[in-house]
C-alpha cells in the first residue's frame, strides 16, 4: 500500500466512524443510574418491567444500567450524567441532587410509599470458611491481626451503612459518643484496602482473598456466596446492626427533557408490585411486601437492627456530621 | 557504543570473550524478567479465556454489549488518531522548520500529557462540560452532551494521546534540517507541493511509528475514559471499562476473553510498529551510506 492511500484509507475510516455516532437509535430508552451491588437485581427487574409495560399496551423499553460507588455516581448525576431514574445506596446521595444540582424537588422522598425505598437490606460480616479467626461480634473485627475490608465511606453507600452500623454498636456498648469514635478509630486501622465501591470491596475480599472480614450488604454477601458456591465462605450476624434504606428516584429535570416521565415513573412504581418485590427478594434484598416478606422469612437471619432516623437523626444530619469534609470520618481517618 | 565497536572490531571481541559467563548471566535474567513479568500474565489471560471452551469465548465477545464497547473504542481510535496526526505533524513543522517566539514552551505543552495523570485529564473535561460547569448551562440550553457520553470519551482520549505523534516527528524533522524544502521551494514549489513531495516522504515512516504508538494507547486508555464515560453499559463503556464490569460482576472467562481481544489488536499494533521501526531503520543507514 502507498503511503498515500495509507493516508486516504485513514481519513476514510475516521469520517465512517464519525458518520456512525451521528445515527444513534430512537426507541424508548430509560437510563437507571444505580450503586454497585444492584447490578443483577436490575437485570432481572428490568426484563420483568419490559414485559408488564409491554402488556399494558406501550412499546418495547430498554433500560439502561450505570454502576459504581452510590456517592461517585451521584456527583456524576450532578455532573451531567442524564440518568431517568437514581437507585442509589442512601438517601443522602440522592438528597446533593436537591441541593447541588437542582434536579429534583426537595421532598422527593415523599413521592413513594417507604420513604421510596421499595426494599431494604442491613450489614453483615462475610468471613472465611470454618471462620478461622472466630469472628461474632463487632468487638472482634479490632482484635490485632484481624484485617478488615470495606469500601471508602467518601465514595460508597455501603461503606457507610458499615461505618453506622459500628458507630450504633459502640454508642449502644461503651455509652458515649468518644468511646464510639475511638472504637470506630481503631476498626478503620486494621483496613488494608478501602475500595471506591461495594463491589471492589468483595472483590478484593472473595478473589484477591485480601483480609479476614469483609463488612458487606447483606445481599451482597449472599450474592458472593452463591457465585463462589458457598464452600470457601460463610455470613455471620453480628448482635446488632442497621437497616440500610436504598431510595429510589425519578430525575425530574431529565424526564422532563427527554420526555419520559410516564414510564420512568411507572418503572420506579412496580419495584413495589407483588412481582418487583419477588425478584428483590430472589436478589437478597429485604422486601417491604408484607406477603412476598414471609414467603422469604427463612432467608434472612433476625437480626436487631438501628436505623438511621431512630439513632441518627436522618442523613440530613448524619451526612454533614460523619462524613463531609472534616467530619468525623476525616478525624478519625487522617488520625492514623 | 554502536560506531566505537565498529570502529575498533577487535578490542570489542576481546571486552566479549572476557564477559562470557556475565554475558549469559544477564541475557538469562533478562529473559527471566521478561518471562515472569510479561509472557506469565499474558498466559494467563487467553489461558482464562479459553477455560469454558471456544464457544464461550465467542458467545463473550460477540455478546452485544461487548461488540458496543468495541465499536466505541474503534470510535475513538478512528477520531482521536487521524486528528493527532494532522495536529502532529503540524506542531513537528512549527518546531523542527521555524524559529519563534514561545517555542520551547509549546514543545513542552505538548509533553504535558504525558506528565498529567489521566483522571486530572477526564476530570478537566467534567470541569468544563460538565452540568456544573464552566460551559454546562450554555451546553444544556441547547441540548449538547459531551460528558458521560461518546464527544467526551473522544475528547479525552485526544487529551492523552496529543504527544506520540508529534514526540515522534520533532527529533527525525529536526535532524533532517530544513535544506530539501529550500531546494524545492528555489525550484518552484508551492507550500503544498513542497509537504506532499518533499516533507512528507522524508517523515513517513516516523509518521506511521507515531500513528502505531498513538493508536495502541487509546485502545488502552483506561483512567481518563473512565471518568468521563458515565459507565452506561451498551452505550458508553469502551473495552476496557467492559473489561472491569465483567471482572466485577464475577464474570471471569467473559473479563478475560474481551481482555484478549484488546490484546490481540495490541499485538497487531505492535507488529505493525516493529515493521515501521525496521523500515526507519534501514532508510536511516542508507543514509548513512550516502
Amino acid at each position: 500500500m502507498s503511503f498515500r492511500r495509507f493516508a486516504l484509507a485513514t481519513l476514510t475510516a475516521a469520517l465512517t466512524s464519525a458518520s456512525i455516532i451521528g445515527s444513534a437509535a430512537a426507541a424508548t430508552e430509560l437510563l437507571n443510574v444505580s450503586y454497585d451491588p444492584t447490578r443483577e437485581l436490575y437485570v432481572e427487574y428490568n426484563a420483568a418491567f419490559n414485559r408488564y409495560w409491554q402488556a399494558q399496551g406501550h412499546e418495547s423499553v430498554t433500560v439502561k444500567q450505570s454502576h459504581g460507588g452510590s456517592g461517585k455516581q451521584a456527583r456524576s448525576v450532578i455532573d451531567g450524567l442524564r440518568a431517568d431514574v437514581v437507585t442509589l445506596a442512601l438517601a443522602g446521595d440522592i438528597d446533593e441532587l436537591y441541593r447541588v444540582g437542582k434536579l429534583i424537588p426537595e421532598d422527593w422522598q415523599k413521592r413513594l410509599p417507604d420513604a421510596s425505598t421499595p426494599y431494604t437490606s442491613t450489614i453483615v460480616f462475610l468471613v472465611r470458611k470454618g471462620n478461622p479467626k472466630g469472628i461474632k461480634d463487632w468487638d472482634d473485627l479490632v482484635k490485632p491481626g484481624v484485617e478488615v475490608i470495606t469500601p471508602n465511606p467518601k465514595t460508597s453507600g455501603g461503606a457507610r451503612w458499615n461505618f453506622l452500623a459500628a458507630w450504633a454498636y459502640a454508642q449502644q456498648k461503651y455509652g458515649s459518643e468518644e468511646q464510639a469514635k475511638e472504637f470506630v478509630g481503631k476498626l478503620y486501622k486494621q483496613v488494608p484496602v478501602l475500595d471506591t465501591g461495594a463491589r471492589g470491596s468483595t472483590i478484593t475480599f472473595v478473589n484477591n482473598k485480601i483480609g479476614d472480614v469483609l463488612l458487606a450488604w447483606e445481599n451482597e454477601a449472599f450474592l458472593a456466596l452463591k457465585e463462589e458456591g458457598g464452600d470457601n465462605l460463610q455470613i455471620i450476624a453480628p448482635s446488632l446492626s442497621i437497616l440500610a434504606e436504598p431510595p429510589v428516584a425519578v430525575v425530574d429535570k431529565n424526564v422532563e427533557r427527554k420526555g419520559t416521565r410516564e414510564v420512568a415513573e411507572a418503572y420506579l412504581k412496580y419495584l413495589y408490585s407483588e412481582e418487583g418485590q419477588r425478584i428483590a427478594a430472589k436478589n437478597f434484598y429485604r422486601p417491604r411486601n408484607q406477603t412476598v416478606a414471609a414467603e422469604f422469612a427463612k432467608q434472612f437471619p433476625a437480626l436487631k437492627l438501628t436505623t438511621i432516623d431512630g439513632d441518627f437523626g436522618g442523613w440530613k444530619t448524619a451526612q454533614p456530621k460523619f462524613f463531609s469534609d472534616g467530619g468525623i470520618f476525616d478525624q478519625i481517618y487522617q488520625a492514623h | 557504543m554502536t560506531s566505537t565497536t565498529l570502529a575498533n572490531p577487535s578490542a570489542a571481541r576481546v571486552a566479549q570473550r572476557g564477559n562470557v559467563w556475565g554475558r549469559r548471566f544477564l541475557i538469562a535474567a533478562a529473559w527471566l524478567i521478561f518471562t515472569l513479568f510479561l509472557l506469565l500474565p499474558l498466559y494467563v489471560v487467553v489461558n482464562e479465556a479459553l477455560k469454558q471452551g471456544l464457544g464461550t469465548f465467542f458467545t463473550s465477545i460477540l455478546e452485544p454489549d461487548a461488540l458496543s464497547a468495541l465499536k466505541l473504542t474503534l470510535i475513538a481510535v478512528g477520531i482521536s488518531v487521524p486528528l493527532n496526526v494532522v495536529f502532529g505533524v503540524a506542531a513537528a513543522w512549527c518546531v523542527s522548520k521555524y524559529d519563534f517566539k514561545g517555542k520551547s514552551l509549546l514543545v513542552t505543552l505538548i509533553d504535558l500529557p504525558f506528565s498529567v495523570s489521566p483522571v486530572i485529564a477526564g476530570l478537566i473535561y467534567v470541569l468544563m462540560f460538565g452540568a456544573q460547569g464552566w460551559f454546562g448551562p450554555w451546553l444544556q440550553d441547547h441540548d449538547i452532551q459531551i460528558v458521560f457520553a461518546v464527544p467526551g470519551i473522544v475528547l479525552a482520549t485526544i487529551f492523552v494521546t496529543v504527544p506520540f505523534v508529534a514526540r515522534e516527528l520533532i527529533p527525525l524533522m529536526q535532524e533532517q534540517g530544513t535544506q530539501e524544502e529550500e531546494a524545492a521551494r528555489l525550484l518552484g514549489a508551492n507550500g503544498w507541493q513542497m509537504f506532499w513531495h518533499v516533507t512528507l516522504p522524508n517523515i513517513k515512516w516516523g509518521l506511521i511509528y507515531g500513528v502505531v504508538l498513538c493508536t495502541a494507547r487509546a485502545m488502552g486508555e483506561f483512567g481518563a475514559v473512565s471518568v468521563v464515560s458515565g459507565h452506561i453499559r451498551g452505550m458508553t463503556n469502551t473495552l476496557p471499562l467492559h473489561v472491569e464490569i465483567l471482572y466485577n460482576e464475577y464474570n471471569h472467562v467473559a473479563a478475560f476473553s474481551v481482555a484478549s481481544l484488546l490484546l490481540a489488536l495490541a499485538i497487531f499494533i505492535l507488529l505493525l510498529k516493529q515493521w515501521s521501526e525496521s523500515r526507519i531503520n534501514r532508510l536511516k543507514a542508507s543514509a548513512a551510506e550516502e
